[in-house]
């Protein structure tokens, strides 16, 4: 081999990795990314059902209730609107009434989100000025494992 | 007064950076020793007063003096010592302290044992650490100084979040941090010799310690975390693609990358630029995980009650260090004397291949980490990129890195044959395939992307010890000669066997653990059976027990397997009253490789309780195989101790082992 073609071989075996690379990424984003809503946000965008989502707000007070085998059903929401959530399993350590939420599912033909994923994330000093503000960013309550900033900032 | 002096002593390293920062590089202009040798003792004095700052909070922690803002908003008298001691960076101001402690560390190991180096470029290097270094300093002490007082003390702290309150918080933050700051010291290298417009494969001789160093870490301290929070958070997860955890992966990924290269620069004297490159890379990945993680960009439940000012430094730093580094490496690169091209089919080719291939996984995992941040300040739509994406970019992009990790090492160095290394390699093939078939006769109709999966974990770990019983020509001769061989052979050599076996361990435990996990997630109440897997859980009873800042609801489990009686099982639910918050403690029961895994949830109202069992196979494996990995770097260190060969003098030589 001449020195041109193994730099032809390198680029060219360095520019096939990275486009399929690429071509991995753009298929994932379209197939995988999940968008986040607050209650509002999904009745204004008018989210069909069976399409996945992550719902954030907060647990209305008095709302939760626990059914047969694990069966639970809380509404989450966010000063204006609320949404009524149906989950089955055991919810996080951290998930309470008024506390922040996050749940990842579907809506259902009846306009219930029937969630798959439930996480929640706070600590006794979170509390939220405004709804909207609370869920400017979505949370991940597992943060909190890893010494994040804010459980001890925040004031 | 405690407190006061540990301000003061932080700022007399910040002040002692700055004389760091600036003095060697003037010494190493005029080519003055005196003033080069200076950043020697800078940096040495900066660790100690770096490290007496944090020993004097770890002792306002250990005393509870509650009119410290640190102290108080994260410990509690009642709190177990362990924890007084952890919780010190538990918390974004203590954990800052210690990110810089370590760094002081590594420089003053730079200049206690950087003997060997030349004077000027251990100048270089110890300045562009005090850079960094210095740049922290003010971070912590401008916007997160944990020796702020309150006026008026509190009779009790707030306590430590209780998910923190376990021993995993002794061990994962110091582990990651050396890993994470580690990398400095290549960083500081590569702009060192950028700085000197100078690098040859003694350069990478000097390096690749250090990032070895770094990598065991970090590598161990990935791992601690997962494992932490595989029993920590209940619910038998161990990896979450998160971003906070991709913030630490990718810098594994990019250092990974980096020792490769380094070798092929050392041996080799080629890939020289993009070794620099990798380098700044590596640390940069390293200055934005703890962006992400820090600045509350992320964590965005708390994002409000950080203080803007401070993502906002950590940005600017962030900026400074990354744009001035990759602008003088585009400054100063082409003029760096480059190494030959080589053959694509050999030692260097592969390594390459190697390199190619962690950097594009390492890029989709910053994609995919940084692409939801980047949306939402565009167009102010929020997503979410979890667990499919990486599954659908990450792990393509690591099968094909996979299949080729076996060839490497059989690949002799300039010129290599491929064929040659397939017929070596055709035991190893053929106990893949065995491996294969095997699972899918016996699986006949499950999934059949698991039984590829282990046929390539069992590739890649047969592949690591064929190279091994190749080199010692094991069964080919006799024993006792193949023993000889095995003891002669360099450590590197071990090392790599045991690091790359340790990808293949660590891939048999994903695929097990994700594929043939079951559970059993229901209500239930005393005397009632739960079968798992074939196991017999049977609840006994509940029953209530004070800890020292906690109360706890104890389930115990009699658990069979086949009618024989095994350990119990006693699974926890702690409620933490001065933080209103509760942990789960999930039991765990080893066997072998495996475990039986069981936490509490909530208790219902007519006495029975929520419970998740799970039986995870062989799930062990995947924390074994990094331990595996870590071990393999570790022989690999240990074997630069007795590398000769360098072309030096023998008294250079002395010093160099002396030096490592």
């Amino acid at each position: 081999m001449t020195r041109k073609q193994r730099r032809l071989t390198m680029i060219g075996g360095s520019l096939a990795v990275l486009a399929v690379a690429a071509a991995l990424v753009l298929n994932a984003m379209r197939d995988s990314i999940v968008f986040f809503s607050t209650p509002s946000m999904a009745a204004e965008k008018q989210i069909p059902p069976g399409k996945r989502f992550r719902l954030g707000g907060l647990v209305q007070p008095g709302s939760l209730v626990r059914g047969e085998n694990l069966a639970v059903s809380f509404s989450v929401a966010d000063g204006n609107t609320t949404l009524p959530v149906a989950y089955k399993g055991i919810l996080p350590d951290l998930f309470r009434e008024g506390q922040g939420v996050v749940a990842e599912g579907a809506l259902d033909a009846s306009g219930t989100f029937r969630a798959d994923t439930v996480l929640a994330k706070h600590d006794e000093t979170y509390m939220p000025k405004e709804v909207a503000d609370a869920l400017k960013k979505q949370g991940h309550w597992k943060d909190d494992y890893a010494a994040k900033p804010g459980q001890g900032a925040a004031k | 007064m405690i407190a006061e002096a540990g301000h003061y002593a932080l700022v007399l390293a910040l002040g002692l950076a700055l004389i760091q920062s600036v003095v060697p590089v003037i010494g190493a202009r005029r080519g003055d020793v005196a003033l080069m040798e200076m950043a020697r003792s800078t940096a040495l004095a900066q660790l100690l007063f770096v490290g007496a700052s944090f020993t004097l909070l770890t002792t306002l922690h250990v005393m509870s003096d509650f009119s410290v803002v640190n102290v108080f908003e994260n410990s509690h008298s009642a709190k177990p010592l362990i924890y007084k001691i952890t919780g010190v960076w538990g918390n974004h101001e203590g954990s800052m302290l210690l990110w810089v402690s370590i760094l002081a560390l590594f420089g003053a190991l730079v200049a206690a044992f950087g003997n060997n180096l030349p004077a000027s470029l251990r100048a270089h290097v110890l300045a562009v650490q005090a850079w960094v270094a210095g740049a922290f300093y003010l971070f912590i002490l401008l916007t997160s100084n944990p020796f702020a007082r309150i006026a008026q003390p509190p009779i009790e702290g707030r306590d430590l979040n209780p998910i923190l309150q376990d021993i995993g918080l002794a061990v994962h933050p110091p582990m990651l941090y050396l890993g994470y700051v580690g990398f400095s010291i290549s960083f500081s290298f590569a702009v060192a010799a950028l700085i000197e417009g100078r690098i040859d494969a003694a350069w990478a001789r000097w390096v690749r310690p250090w990032t070895l160093v770094a990598w065991i870490f970090l590598t161990l301290g990935i791992a601690m975390g997962s494992y932490w929070a595989y029993y920590e958070l209940g619910w038998g997860g161990w990896w979450f693609w998160d971003p906070v955890e991709n913030a630490s992966l990718m810098p594994w990924l990019a250092g990974t990358a980096l020792l490769h290269s380094a070798l092929v620069m050392e041996k080799r004297n080629a890939l020289k630029v993009w070794t620099i490159l990798l380098s700044i890379l590596t640390f940069s990945l390293s200055l934005l995980g703890t962006f992400l993680v820090r600045s509350g960009v992320l964590t965005s439940v708390h994002a409000f009650a950080t203080d803007p000012a401070r993502g906002v430094f950590i940005l600017l730093i962030l900026c400074v260090f990354i744009g001035g580094s990759l602008s003088l490496f585009a400054l100063r690169a082409p003029h760096l004397k480059q190494g030959g091209l080589f053959a694509p089919i050999s030692r260097e080719g592969a390594l390459v291949l190697n390199n190619l291939f962690l950097t594009t996984a390492c890029a989709t995992v910053f994609v995919g980490t940084l692409y939801p941040l980047g949306l939402e300040v565009l167009t102010s739509d929020k997503i979410s990129v979890g667990a499919p994406f990486f599954n659908l970019t990450f792990a393509p992009l690591f099968v094909p890195l996979l299949v080729a990790v076996p060839f490497g090492p059989l690949l002799p160095w300039k010129r290599g044959d491929l064929l040659a290394a397939a017929q070596r390699l055709t035991v190893a093939g053929i106990a893949a395939l065995l491996a294969i078939a095997v699972l899918l006769a016996w699986m006949r109709g499950g999934p059949v992307l698991a039984p590829l999966a282990i046929g390539l974990a069992v590739w890649v770990i047969a592949g690591a010890l064929t190279d091994f019983a190749e080199r010692t020509g094991l069964f080919r001769i006799p024993p006792s000669v193949s023993l000889r061989r095995a003891r002669g052979l360099p450590r590197a050599a071990w090392g790599t066997m045991f690091a790359h076996a340790g990808l293949g361990v660590a891939l048999i435990g994903i695929v097990c653990e994700t594929t043939w996990n079951s559970e059993y997630i229901a209500t239930m109440k005393p005397e009632q059976v739960a079968r798992v897997a074939g196991y017999e859980l049977k609840l006994q009873g509940l029953t209530q027990r004070q800890g020292p800042n906690y109360r706890e609801t104890l389930a115990q489990f009699a658990v069979s397997l086949d009618g024989q009686p095994l350990p119990a099982m006693t699974p926890s639910k702690r409620s933490f009253a001065t933080r209103g918050m509760s942990t789960t403690e999930a039991a765990l029961l080893t066997r072998g490789a495996s475990q039986l895994y069981v936490s509490l949830g909530d208790a219902s109202a007519d006495g029975g309780i929520a419970v998740r069992i799970y039986h995870k196979p062989l799930v062990l494996l995947i924390w074994w195989g990094p331990v595996l990995m870590a071990f393999g770097g570790m022989l690999s260190l240990s074997d630069r101790r007795l590398r000769v060969g360098a072309p030096k003098p023998a008294r250079a030589i002395r010093k160099l082992q002396a030096a490592e």
